[in-house]
């Protein structure tokens, strides 16, 4: 028990969305963001999970179902049902799709390092699939659209310059209940919004289980500590346990150098990024 | 002002294109040229509409002194009907202000530099700004108006002072990002701004005009929403969503002098009152110790 039982509703009543005002500027961001750099297409990493499929989702209702190439890479030790899933929103949004199997080229690299670990694999293996998109996105002449949300970004539950890599990210300001909200209300199959959240590595993996928590509690948590900045006291005077309120903040404080760009050794009066400070959208 | 005592009102909700000041003024050129074609005499842009508003770094190449080649185009643009638009001002000492500029009959009429710069949470205007240091109304051919930019108004004594001054109409340019989703219809933003508008257009028996721009930058989406209010509290024309758009209102000044009769809140105001309290406070406040 991480919370108390009135904070666990199946959606925290703060962490409430209007779907339709929040689908309105989430469309209308990626059709600018996307067009007024010059591009009229996205690829994607479609996993079959509920936030892929939410972002395809979006992308086709932004720039057109035939501008957006959904990309489906499986390894040998994903779960069937992933694919299905994913195929599912492909034939429902009409979208492109492209199949690549990384087996062949994961193995391949691993064959050097047999010993290596479950983790250093799941990491390879999300980078992996970021430099096919990124090569894809050359050739469909395409910007890649990011699928993380807010509350992995905050807990750093992703792999860095893998699936955290993006032109654009739609949903980088969603908490995960917020995006089982959207993804219902948007029209992404209720089996796909229902089922465990999980990063596929193998077949059976469960992000809750990894993470230790669920999300709607995590959410719980992130909206008091992020969005309304309670103290550890006031946390705890709301009645959350205090392992959860500190692993939690471990969390959000040990990954938030995922979150920017590499350190730079400061020597000139005007460093990139510290006093050298242009907008990304310049001149458009 | 015209001779029936209406004035066309056109609220440019427009999209600036981000640190491009040329194709801007291209674009300021299209909208002058169809609000006039729409019959509109006074024509409000948003606030920073030349440049648009994460600037950053681009705040100095971005620019404009108030004298030279750029002044002269825009002040042509106002020829046959009145102009406001947001632009970065730079002054012969090199300080850098966001300002509105009223343009009228070829002339600039009131320059206002926006006094209260937001660098907080997601802004970071004072690191690139000089604040103003006035709130002054100015004569219009359609009585005195007075103007004020975004985050101006989120200070009560803004808009107060104006209304002392005997502003028939508050012109407030924004480029208000958009932020807060709930359940509600409406962006928290957008709903505050909505209660702070029409707020003081009531209290003061005064027109508000408020134009905010659209668009998005490096993520954030600008809401729209600009409105026309009266100077009893009702909005009389709005664009609620976030498309570029000419808002018209063909508005009475008539209703400002009759709102006054029914509400005399100005009548009874004590400036005095306000003065001497103000005084009392700010005398309290600078002789603690500490």
């Amino acid at each position: 028990m991480s919370a108390p039982a009135s904070l666990s509703d199946p959606v925290f009543p703060p962490l409430r969305i209007n779907p339709e005002l929040v689908r309105g500027i989430l469309v209308g961001f990626i059709r600018n963001e996307v067009r007024k750099v010059g591009f009229e297409r996205v690829v994607l990493g479609l996993s079959g999970g509920v936030d892929s499929s939410l972002v395809a989702t979006l992308a086709a209702q932004a720039l057109g179902p035939k501008n957006v190439v959904a990309f489906i890479m499986p390894y040998r030790t994903s779960d069937p049902k992933s694919k299905t899933d994913a195929f599912q929103v492909v034939q429902q949004l009409g979208i492109h799709h492209l199949e690549i199997d990384i087996s062949p080229q994961i193995d391949a690299y691993f064959e050097h390092f047999p010993d290596a670990d479950q983790k250093r694999r799941g990491n390879k293996m999300a980078r992996e699939r970021m430099t096919i998109l990124y090569d894809q996105s050359w050739a469909w002449r395409a910007l890649v659209i990011g699928t993380s949300n807010k509350t992995e970004l905050l807990l750093g539950y992703g792999t860095i310059y893998g699936d955290m890599a993006s032109a654009i990210n739609p949903i980088g300001d969603l908490y995960k209940t917020q995006v089982w909200q959207l993804a219902d209300a948007v029209g992404v199959p209720t089996s796909i919004v229902q089922k465990a959240p999980s990063a596929d590595l193998w077949a059976g993996q469960s992000d809750e289980t990894e993470l230790g928590y669920q999300y709607r509690m995590i959410d719980q948590l992130l909206f008091y500590l992020v969005e309304r900045r309670y103290s550890v006291e006031e946390l705890k005077r709301l009645g959350f346990d205090e392992a959860f309120i500190e692993e939690i903040i471990r969390r959000v404080r040990e990954n938030q150098y995922k979150r920017r760009l590499p350190v730079i050794a400061k020597l000139s009066s005007r460093t990139i990024d510290r006093d050298f400070r242009y907008p990304r959208d310049w001149g458009h | 002002m015209s001779r029936d005592g209406r004035l066309a009102v056109g609220l440019a909700q427009i999209e600036p294109a981000l640190g491009d000041r040329d194709r801007n003024v291209e674009r300021h050129r299209q909208w002058v040229r169809q609000a006039g074609e729409a019959g509109v005499e006074l024509l409000v842009f948003p606030e920073l509409s030349l440049t648009g508003y994460f600037l950053k770094d681009l705040v100095a190449e971005s620019a404009i002194p108030l004298e030279g080649a750029i002044m002269d185009e825009l002040r042509g643009l106002s020829r046959d009907l009145d102009i406001v638009l947001g632009a970065v001002v730079e002054e012969p000492v090199h300080r850098y202000f966001n300002a509105s500029l009223y343009f009228s009959q070829g002339e600039l009429v009131h320059v206002h530099r926006k006094v209260y710069l937001p660098t907080y949470g997601m802004f970071d205007e004072r690191r690139y700004f000089a604040p103003g240091d006035r709130f002054r109304s100015f004569k219009t051919g359609f009585g005195r108006a007075g103007m004020l930019v975004c985050e101006d108004i989120w200070h009560l004594s803004s808009a107060y002072i104006l209304s002392l001054e005997g502003v028939d109409m508050i012109i407030c340019p924004s480029s208000s990002p958009g932020r807060g989703i709930t359940t509600d219809e409406r962006l928290g933003t957008a709903e505050s701004y909505r209660l702070l508008c029409r707020t003081y257009a009531q209290f003061l028996t005064s027109f508000f005009l408020y134009c905010n721009r659209v668009g998005f930058e490096d993520g954030a989406n600008f809401w729209g929403g600009s409105m026309v209010i009266g100077p009893n509290g009702d909005i009389l024309a709005q664009q609620e969503d976030a498309q570029e758009a000419l808002v018209l209102a063909n508005i009475d000044l008539g209703e400002v002098r009759r709102e006054r009769l029914a509400n005399p809140l100005l009548r009874d105001e004590r400036i005095e009152l306000t003065i001497s309290e103000l005084r009392r406070v700010w005398h309290e406040r600078t002789r603690k110790p500490f």
